[in-house]
């Protein structure tokens, strides 16, 4: 079955479970920040630990931080060999594993957040804006859609690459992308008849 | 038991690239549906999955009327959409939010206000189909007959008067499709089935035999699937 880095909450009491969702957004923001504004060997150093001791005290398991790094080892590899070519192993070292270790801090996030707190946080923040027109109910809904969406994504995707294996046109990206393309767009399609159906966007929705 | 009127009902869609502009998906049709179970069978691409799309409003008439109770499909949708349910053939469509309860939930905000509220209502219509041990688990990890029974919570929750079913067993095997069957047919809703399942056809009240987007047969289960294998043999 195809794996999500989104979506993959573990139940747990660390003190980032507890944390609420807009202290741990807004860590995650100013790291980000940190890595591109003081960029250097010393923050990427210090990206890293933090990252690492991120993921002990979560509890993110082990084998779901490999599987969110493998995710992305193709083009990390890529990127790490051109930046070497380019600028040298010290860059490479500061951009890839400045990547890497937000990456990981991201896991932090969505390990000890589950969708519901993320959704009933978006709620709040957005209903100031329900004079403005805005539907917190809605943009949430759409949020989860998107978290929902990522993992039928990489199931379609699994398929449809087993499918041009089946033919013989593994080399052949038309043949991948082309039904992947069209299935997606079919599989949105379903879902909003789905919403449809179910009168989602009929009236506001109960608070 | 609501009263479905189908009257004379034209439904065209365009063909972009096709050799006509558009095609005619359902012929001139008339049906009063007020049976308790309606089967509705016929080949692929016979015309009956847009028959029981109208009836949700999730395909408009190119000309006529579809009422339910007496009101409007086109002009009272939202109030339709209340009153009528619709499980889909791919469950995996219609199960749009991250977890079990959350599907469930979703299905009854308009009903239940209050986040938590809701959650306790959810939960209880899945210890009601079975489905409580799963409440927290993924959608994504379900199995097919999990998903659709989930499906079939989901829209139940709500409690329509009519449950419109577009071939909700075709893509599961022999036990579940047996199960969500048996559970459809022993609803109180009046239920509108389109099928290729003639057995369960023959299960209900009236069957409609669609054939080339028009009625070809329409009555008793048993005679018109009979004259459906004629058709076929």
């Amino acid at each position: 079955m195809a794996t999500s880095p989104l979506g993959d909450f573990q139940p747990g009491s660390s003190v980032f479970h507890r944390l609420p969702v807009g202290a741990k957004l807004s860590g995650l923001l100013v790291l980000s920040v940190v890595a591109v504004a003081f960029r250097g060997v010393a923050t990427t150093a210090v990206l890293l630990v933090l990252a690492v001791v991120g993921c002990v005290v979560a509890g993110v398991r082990l084998a779901r931080a490999a599987r969110a790094l493998r995710g992305v080892l193709v083009a990390m590899t890529v990127l790490a060999a051109y930046q070497t070519w380019q600028r040298g192993a010290e860059h490479a070292f500061v951009v890839v594993g400045a990547l890497i270790a937000l990456l990981l801090l991201a896991t932090v996030f969505t390990t000890t957040t589950s969708v519901e707190r993320m959704v009933d946080a978006i709620t709040r923040w957005l209903t100031p804006w329900r004079r403005f027109g805005v539907d917190p109910e809605l943009v949430a809904l759409a949020f989860s859609l998107m978290i929902r969406g990522i993992p039928l994504v990489l199931t379609l995707a699994g398929e449809t690459r087993d499918a041009a294996r089946a033919r013989g046109l593994e080399r052949n990206p038309r043949a991948y992308l082309t039904p992947l393309v069209i299935r997606v767009v079919a599989h949105a399609r379903a879902t909003g008849e789905a919403l449809h159906a179910r009168g989602v966007g009929d009236e506001p929705p109960a608070g | 038991m609501s009263r479905i009127e189908i009257d004379r009902v034209v439904v065209r869609a365009a063909t972009p690239g096709g050799p006509a502009p558009e095609v005619t998906v359902l012929r001139e049709t008339t049906l009063d549906l007020t049976e308790h179970r309606i089967a509705l069978i016929g080949p692929n691409g016979s015309g009956k999955s847009t028959l029981a799309r109208l009836v949700n409003g999730l395909v408009e008439p190119t000309s006529g009327r579809v009422r339910v109770d007496g009101l409007d499909v086109a002009r009272k949708g939202r109030e339709v959409r209340r009153r009528v349910g619709f499980v889909f053939t791919d469950p995996s469509a219609q199960l749009v939010m991250p977890t079990v309860v959350e599907d469930v939930a979703l299905s009854l905000r308009h009903q239940v206000r209050g986040r938590e509220e809701r959650t306790a209502a959810a939960r209880e219509v899945l210890a009601a189909y079975g489905l409580a041990e799963l409440a927290d688990r993924s959608v994504h990890t379900l199995s097919g007959g999990q998903r659709q029974l989930l499906a079939l919570a989901g829209v139940l929750a709500t409690e329509p008067a009519v449950l419109v079913a577009d071939e909700p067993t075709t893509l599961l095997d022999l036990r579940n499709a047996r199960m969500i069957g048996d559970l459809l047919l022993g609803l109180r809703q009046q239920l509108v089935l389109a099928t290729h399942d003639l057995e369960l056809a023959e299960r209900c009240d009236r069957a409609i035999l669609v054939e080339d987007g028009a009625v070809v047969a329409d009555g008793e289960p048993a005679e018109v699937v009979r004259h459906y294998r004629a058709t076929v043999a």
